[in-house]
């Protein structure tokens, strides 16, 4: 916390500040849902609103010394402060995951998620993409027979899917002769 | 001797071909994800809830138990050889056990912490057996109002007094109470926070705020920091075999961690980092090698602090079956499993369970055998995930955080959900939130609603309620000295050491 510059009067820390602000403003939509809440007269004395109440109470206090603490300088550690920020790599993750959304409905997981994978990889620094095609694809199919089948969790079949469930399907109607 | 009865009848529950596998499953995996950096206990046990819908309880218990167990030894490895804590509760074994490492000790590290932890997780899962019933006959006196209180102390130490500051420990709480209030009012049948949006009528699943904070937003974390310079694999080297000397250093070591560990953890405040650090200030202190600790490193070092964490995990085992009150991330995502089963934890747990409750007890005894085991002679397996390059393994824990996300409903609400959180945890990790209390808050916040409301209606609207009785005014006040007294102490100290001078408080 104390570092050695200590005598220059600290500054407030934006960051901190508009994390301060941010709370306060889920504070405000906490309180706008809370009046949303219809109330039953039988239930009057301890309604639905009461903990919501209690809760937006307490995230005004505590956004309000986030706020106050930003402004005598902010809490975000040094190492984090020192590091800088690889918005690059950040930007591919991020396009993955807008990708796997997007894509997920229209071409199925499993495509979707190698699409994901690659771009992934890629801001992580991988740089051989058609690899990462593969392992992506090997990965996905793995999830989806292995761990989604086995927990029963659905998460739909798309181009891919039903491609190998057709061959999957005509190898058992083959073996059974 | 009705503990004894039990516990013989829980090891004919667990020594079923069924549940033995179930047992291997889990400790198999709760070491691959506690050696692989950026995958822990909540994460993978989260991922895995929907198990719930196709096994008995037994099974899917014991699988997360060994799952929390195995993340605890395998979270030491990756310690040791690569000096990043996989857990946070291993981050003190990093400092002695990484050194040893380094000057060519790896083998015995490893070793000193495997044992200790089969030493201390076994004193620690005794401890659960017969503390377990007699924290039973104590918490059947709490009425309603009891235990709203008892879940008040609860959050206060979960989320102010562990962890680096209260405020902000309080608003990740705070922030899990509002995630945990969304859906349906469950005594009213009124829809509270959905915006109007029919797909939060439902709620939000503990699932999807997991994998959001622990998945999403870590892999967001990984990624930004790429310029932070990466750690390195120290090769193993050394004997895994402990000299007698090591061997006279480390016992006693174990010992006192375990002596430590489990107390800490058994308490309604839970979390595994102050045992470590307790433990390793007593074995800094009380060693003969003082000149060994931050250089070479020391064994007890490691021996002692292992012990402490898996003493402690075990601790946290006893509020959690006698009380229903979770305090960790894990204990609380294993809360929402017993909930999938229509099964309430608590008091009346042990009688009206008694086949799940002695049959888990009996499998952590298991566990801890296969997974000395799995981490002493296999050791060089786990030391091969290490090597699995990031860029794969954070693509990787993506895609199954889709599975896990998209397979509750197929819903791309569920997506943009998750994603909103990954991003908040993102935020949460670069601005020294801690993420744990948002999962407790949602799921415990709930619970303590549910006990609030109970006590109020009881009371018939009366508030001092929570103070007239004695046993819930204790733990109020007990509540409100961990609030507020660290603050009070802090500056008491500091006015005596420096006068009144004006220096920014930490929040």
């Amino acid at each position: 916390m104390s570092t050695s510059d200590q005598q220059a009067p600290p500054r407030f820390a934006i960051p901190e500040l508009l994390i301060g602000v941010g709370l306060l403003a889920c504070a405000a939509a906490v309180a706008w849902q809370t009046l949303a809440i219809p109330v039953s007269p039988l239930y009057s004395k301890v309604g639905p609103r009461v903990f919501p109440y209690i809760t937006m109470a307490g995230m005004v206090v505590l956004s309000l010394l986030l706020i106050v603490a930003a402004l005598r300088g902010g809490w975000q550690p040094d190492e984090e402060k020192e590091t800088p920020t690889d918005w690059k790599s950040m930007g591919f993750v991020v396009a993955g995951l807008v990708a796997n959304l997007t894509l997920i409905h229209p071409l199925g997981f499993t495509a979707a998620s190698v699409i994901m994978f690659v771009l992934v990889c890629y801001g992580f620094g991988s740089r051989r993409p058609l690899r990462d095609v593969l392992l992506g694809l090997i990965l996905a199919l793995a999830a989806y027979f292995g761990f989604a089948k086995a927990l029963g969790v659905n998460i739909g079949a798309g181009f891919v899917e039903n491609q190998l469930n057709t061959v999957i399907n005509a190898v058992i109607a083959m073996v059974r002769g | 001797m009705d503990t004894l009865n039990q516990l013989a009848h829980g090891f004919s529950v667990a020594f079923t071909p069924a549940n033995l596998l179930w047992c291997l499953v889990g400790t198999t995996l709760g070491t691959a994800i506690g050696v692989l950096p950026g995958l822990g206990p909540a994460l993978t046990i989260a991922l895995l809830l929907p198990i719930t819908y196709q096994v008995a309880p037994e099974a899917s218990f014991i699988l997360f138990a060994g799952i929390y167990y195995g993340a605890m030894y395998g979270g030491s490895t990756t310690s040791i050889l690569l000096n990043t804590p996989g857990e946070s509760a291993t981050i003190v074994t990093a400092l002695e056990g990484n050194r040893m490492a380094r000057s060519g000790r790896g083998g015995a590290a490893l070793a000193t912490s495997a044992i200790g932890s089969f030493v201390a997780g076994t004193i620690g899962t005794l401890g659960v057996a017969f503390l377990a019933p007699i924290v039973v006959k104590f918490a059947l006196a709490f009425g309603p109002a009891e235990y709203f209180s008892l879940m008040v102390l609860a959050f206060i130490t979960v989320s102010a007094v562990l962890g680096s500051s209260s405020v902000r420990g309080l608003t990740s709480l705070f922030a899990g109470f509002v995630i945990g209030m969304i859906g349906v009012d469950l005594q009213t049948g009124q829809p509270r926070f959905t915006f109007g949006m029919g797909e939060l009528l439902d709620g939000v699943d503990v699932i999807i705020v997991a994998v959001g904070l622990f998945a999403v937003g870590e892999t967001l974390y990984m990624a930004s920091r790429r310029y932070a310079g990466k750690d390195e694999i120290v090769p193993l080297k050394g004997s895994l075999y402990m000299t007698a000397a090591e061997w006279g250093r480390s016992w006693k070591a174990w010992l006192r961690g375990a002596l430590i560990g489990f107390p800490i953890g058994a308490m309604p405040a839970g979390g595994a980092e102050i045992p470590t650090f307790l433990s390793y200030a007593i074995e800094k202190k009380l060693s003969k090698h003082k000149e060994e600790f931050g250089t070479v490193g020391a064994i007890e070092g490691v021996a002692g602090p292992e012990a402490a964490n898996n003493a402690s995990a075990a601790g946290v085992l006893v509020p959690m079956l006698t009380l229903g009150l979770p305090t960790s991330a894990t204990a609380a995502i294993m809360l929402s499993a017993f909930q999938s089963y229509g099964i309430n934890p608590g008091p009346l747990l042990l009688t009206t369970q008694a086949n799940l409750v002695w049959g888990l007890i009996a499998s952590l005894f298991i566990a801890n055998v296969i997974l000395v085991i799995l981490n002493l002679p296999l050791i060089g397996l786990w030391v091969r995930l290490l090597k699995i390059p990031a860029p794969q393994l954070y693509a990787g824990i993506l895609v199954f955080a889709t599975v896990g996300t998209y397979g509750i409903s197929q819903s791309p609400v569920d997506l943009v959900i998750l994603y909103l959180l990954g991003a908040a945890g993102f935020l949460m990790r670069r601005f020294d939130f801690p993420t744990a209390p948002v999962i407790i808050g949602m799921i415990l916040g709930p619970l303590a609603e549910t006990q609030f409301r109970r006590a109020m209606t009881i009371a018939n609207g009366d508030w001092t309620v929570f103070y007239r009785h004695p046993l819930s005014l204790t733990l109020l006040t007990l509540a409100f000295i961990g609030l507020v007294g660290p603050h009070i102490w802090a500056w008491v100290e500091h006015r005596r050491r420096r006068g009144p001078e004006h220096v920014p408080g930490d929040a």
